[in-house]
């Protein structure tokens, strides 16, 4: 029946993506850390391998399918780009060299795969960042959807990685800007409303980490890309055995990235932001680091909650809404909007 | 130019217009009444929802976390796919498996489990269905595609005009037939306070159900039940939960229309003559309920040409309403939570619905396994 075959949800990077990647990975692998870095058991933005001298090699790959190649605000190559930097970053790395793997539909213009190839190169250029290698394939026409861009970054961390487990009841929870606006440009573009002035966020958040880093103000980051910040703050809350309490007033979203989700329905809490991060800071430290955020370029920088003893025995995210009223945060189910990256 | 222009603009209009609804120091005044009022009523206050948005917008802003100890908001009957019995399910599947014919459905309906398959499985099975936002659409492809088709007629006052409409200006193709499974609200809150078995001491009644009937349709509530129509923002909830506060304070039990800015007393007149026009009352089964009398309606004896039940004798032996283990009868007629069920996020969620109650964006427990509903916070 169809339940045993893969569906687009599996994709989505919520509840059923979890549950299908322990299913296949998590539980089958033996060997699944080098040492004591950050492995598969972790499941955390990137993995780690110690190189001596409290230093360790991060690593991360992923695989670029969003739909359209070309949407407002970037393209697949800048998206492949700066998503790999913001799985580095949010670690805590700094990323020094990429390898990439590009798959074609034949038939595909070469002036567009070169202006793809040029977004990615220019952040890497940006970022000083080496493209050592890579792989470059073509399928026939039809077997595919015109590009698929996948992505390898090394970085070097120094000192300990910021992993997801890090949150601490009282720590405090910054976003760098407004989130969202990246799954609601696809959306928008998929759902072929030509009139949206949605444009997507992507960019690297490595300034942001740096920022937050030379202040000594960070315990833990994550890039809320696929499932939102709801799926991005409920991995801090199981990983790091915390509840989790976000003010809906605080949380910063464009007012157009609300007024499409609410008109297609879809919890805006669940869309993707590709150019911004969650910065998990002490809350002595927070105001400090929200500040010197907004001075240096992330203007619209909040503090949107924080983490608490948990008061069940399931760590939970609760989210304080716009009247008042408190509801749980779920981890996001079922399939929002496909091909988002 | 793109039929899209101004999607946007106009989505951020709308949204001003509706912040005043969302309004957190208003919030809070009423908030602050509702418990006043509540100190002043009986020991416990059962107020029910008709409506699946009001659920949605109860369970999304968490208005249950701010009602005191003795209000508990219930969740009713206003999910029409969850109330279209399964029969409706295994007749299309049956048309669309055995005589070749297309099933144009709407999307809430697509995974809705009938007796042994949903539309979305019999889809994988062969059979051709094909989700629509509206009649309208379906009317456009069953033309243009001139095979023989059929559209799946569920929904309450609020979808019917939409059908109704195009029969009655014979725009309908004679390729596309109508399973008409349409459901009435007035005779189904009728029943249950009937049944004398379901406690409701005030009703939160439906608002875009109301803007078709009217507030005339409701009269038979006064000097039954506190009744409120209701917007579906969190600020209208509020009213609407203040008002019958206010009421059961007074020992009143009036029908008070909250929705002013968009139900009138007659509702929508001419909507209501073409509906009477185009189709018929009737006895009708709602899914785990059973008969309900004179709660449906089916296509008029002079459009019967158009009914697909009339077209195609196509028999279903026996259908299953409701699956073993399954709460959503009860959860439907506000006499359970889906906490109660054994199933719910167990054997059953949005993933994988075991009862009707799961899949709809207005059945209960989709909303409260979506929206976190199910946790008791305070």
């Amino acid at each position: 029946m169809y339940v045993d075959k893969i569906t687009l949800a599996h994709g989505a990077g919520g509840y059923e993506t979890s549950l299908l990647i322990h299913e296949l990975f998590v539980k089958v692998f033996k060997l699944k850390n080098i040492g004591d870095g950050i492995g598969l058991n972790e499941l955390d933005d990137s993995a780690t391998i110690p190189i001596g001298n409290g230093k360790s090699l991060a690593i991360t790959v992923d695989s670029y399918t969003v739909k359209p190649v070309f949407f407002p605000g970037g393209d697949i190559g800048k998206l492949a780009a700066s998503g790999t930097i913001n799985d580095l970053a949010v670690i805590g790395a700094e990323p020094i060299a990429f390898m990439d793997s590009i798959v074609v539909e034949e038939g595909f213009p070469l002036k567009d795969l070169k202006k793809i190839i040029n977004s990615y190169k220019s952040i890497l250029d940006e970022y000083h960042i080496a493209l050592l290698g890579g792989d470059f394939k073509v399928m026939p026409k039809d077997s595919l959807d015109q590009v698929i861009f996948t992505s390898i970054g090394i970085g070097l961390v120094d000192g300990r990685p910021l992993v997801d487990s890090n949150v601490e009841p009282g720590d405090v929870i910054v976003v760098t800007g407004p989130i969202g606006s990246h799954g609601a440009a696809i959306l928008a573009s998929q759902l072929g409303l030509e009139d949206v002035e949605v444009r997507s966020d992507c960019r690297p958040i490595l300034p942001a980490i740096r920022i937050a880093k030379k202040l000594n103000a960070i315990k833990a980051a994550k890039d809320p890309t696929r499932g939102g910040i709801a799926m991005a703050l409920n991995e801090f809350a199981q990983k790091s055995h915390v509840d989790i309490i976000v003010y809906e007033e605080k949380i910063p979203v464009k007012e157009e990235v609300k007024a499409l989700a609410e008109m297609t329905g879809v919890d805006v809490y669940a869309l993707a932001s590709e150019g911004q991060a969650l910065i998990v800071t002490s809350s002595d430290r927070a105001n400090e680091l929200v500040e010197a955020l907004r001075r240096n370029g992330f203007r619209e920088a909040e503090i949107i909650g924080e983490a608490r003893r948990p008061i069940g025995h399931k760590p939970r995210v609760y989210l304080k809404t716009l009247i008042g009223g408190t509801r749980v945060l779920e981890v996001p189910r079922g399939e929002l909007v496909p091909r988002i990256c | 130019m793109s039929s899209s222009q101004g999607y946007v603009k106009r989505a951020l209009s709308l949204q001003k217009i509706l912040l005043k609804y969302r309004d957190p120091l208003l919030a809070r005044k009423l908030v602050d009444r509702i418990h006043d009022l509540s100190r002043r009523v009986d020991d416990k206050v059962v107020i029910m929802n008709f409506c699946g948005t009001h659920e949605h917008t109860i369970t999304y802003y968490g208005i249950r976390s701010l009602m005191p100890a003795n209000i508990e908001l219930v969740a009713g009957p206003g999910c029409p796919v969850c109330v279209t019995p399964s029969r409706i399910i295994d007749y299309a599947i049956k048309l669309a498996l055995d005589e070749g014919v297309i099933v144009y459905t709407y999307g809430d309906m697509y995974k809705v489990p009938g007796t042994k398959y949903s539309l979305a499985q019999a889809k994988s099975l062969g059979a051709n269905v094909r989700v629509v936002y509206g009649f309208n659409d379906a009317v456009k492809q069953a033309r243009s595609d001139r095979r023989e088709s059929v559209f799946v007629g569920v929904g309450f006052e609020t979808t019917m005009p939409t059908v109704a409409s195009q029969i009655y200006i014979g725009n309908v193709p004679e390729n596309l037939a109508i399973i008409p499974a349409y459901k009435l609200t007035p005779p189904i809150l009728k029943y249950m306070l009937g049944r004398g078995d379901i406690r409701i001491d005030g009703i939160i009644l439906p608002g875009h159900v109301s803007t078709i009937i009217g507030v005339e349709s409701w009269l038979f509530l006064e000097g039954i039940v506190p009744s409120v129509i209701s917007g579906f923002e969190p600020i209208d909830i509020l009213i609407s939960i203040y008002i019958i506060l206010k009421q059961l304070v007074n020992h009143e039990r009036r029908v008070i229309n909250q929705y002013r800015r968009v139900v009138q007393f007659k509702g929508n007149v001419k909507a209501r003559k073409i509906m009477s026009e185009v189709f018929n009352i009737v006895d009708a089964d709602w899914r785990g309920i059973g008969l309900v009398p004179k709660s449906g309606a089916t296509l008029a004896d002079r459009y019967s040409n158009l009914n697909a039940e009339m077209r195609y004798h196509v028999r279903i032996d026996k259908s299953i309403d409701v699956k073993p283990g399954c709460k959503c009868a009860d959860i439907v007629l506000g006499k359970a939570k889906p906490t109660d069920c054994p199933l719910f996020l167990k054997a059953c969620t949005p993933e994988r619905p075991y009862g009707p109650c799961m899949v709809s964006s207005e059945g209960t427990c989709h909303i409260w396994a979506k929206y976190g509903g199910y946790n008791e916070v305070k």
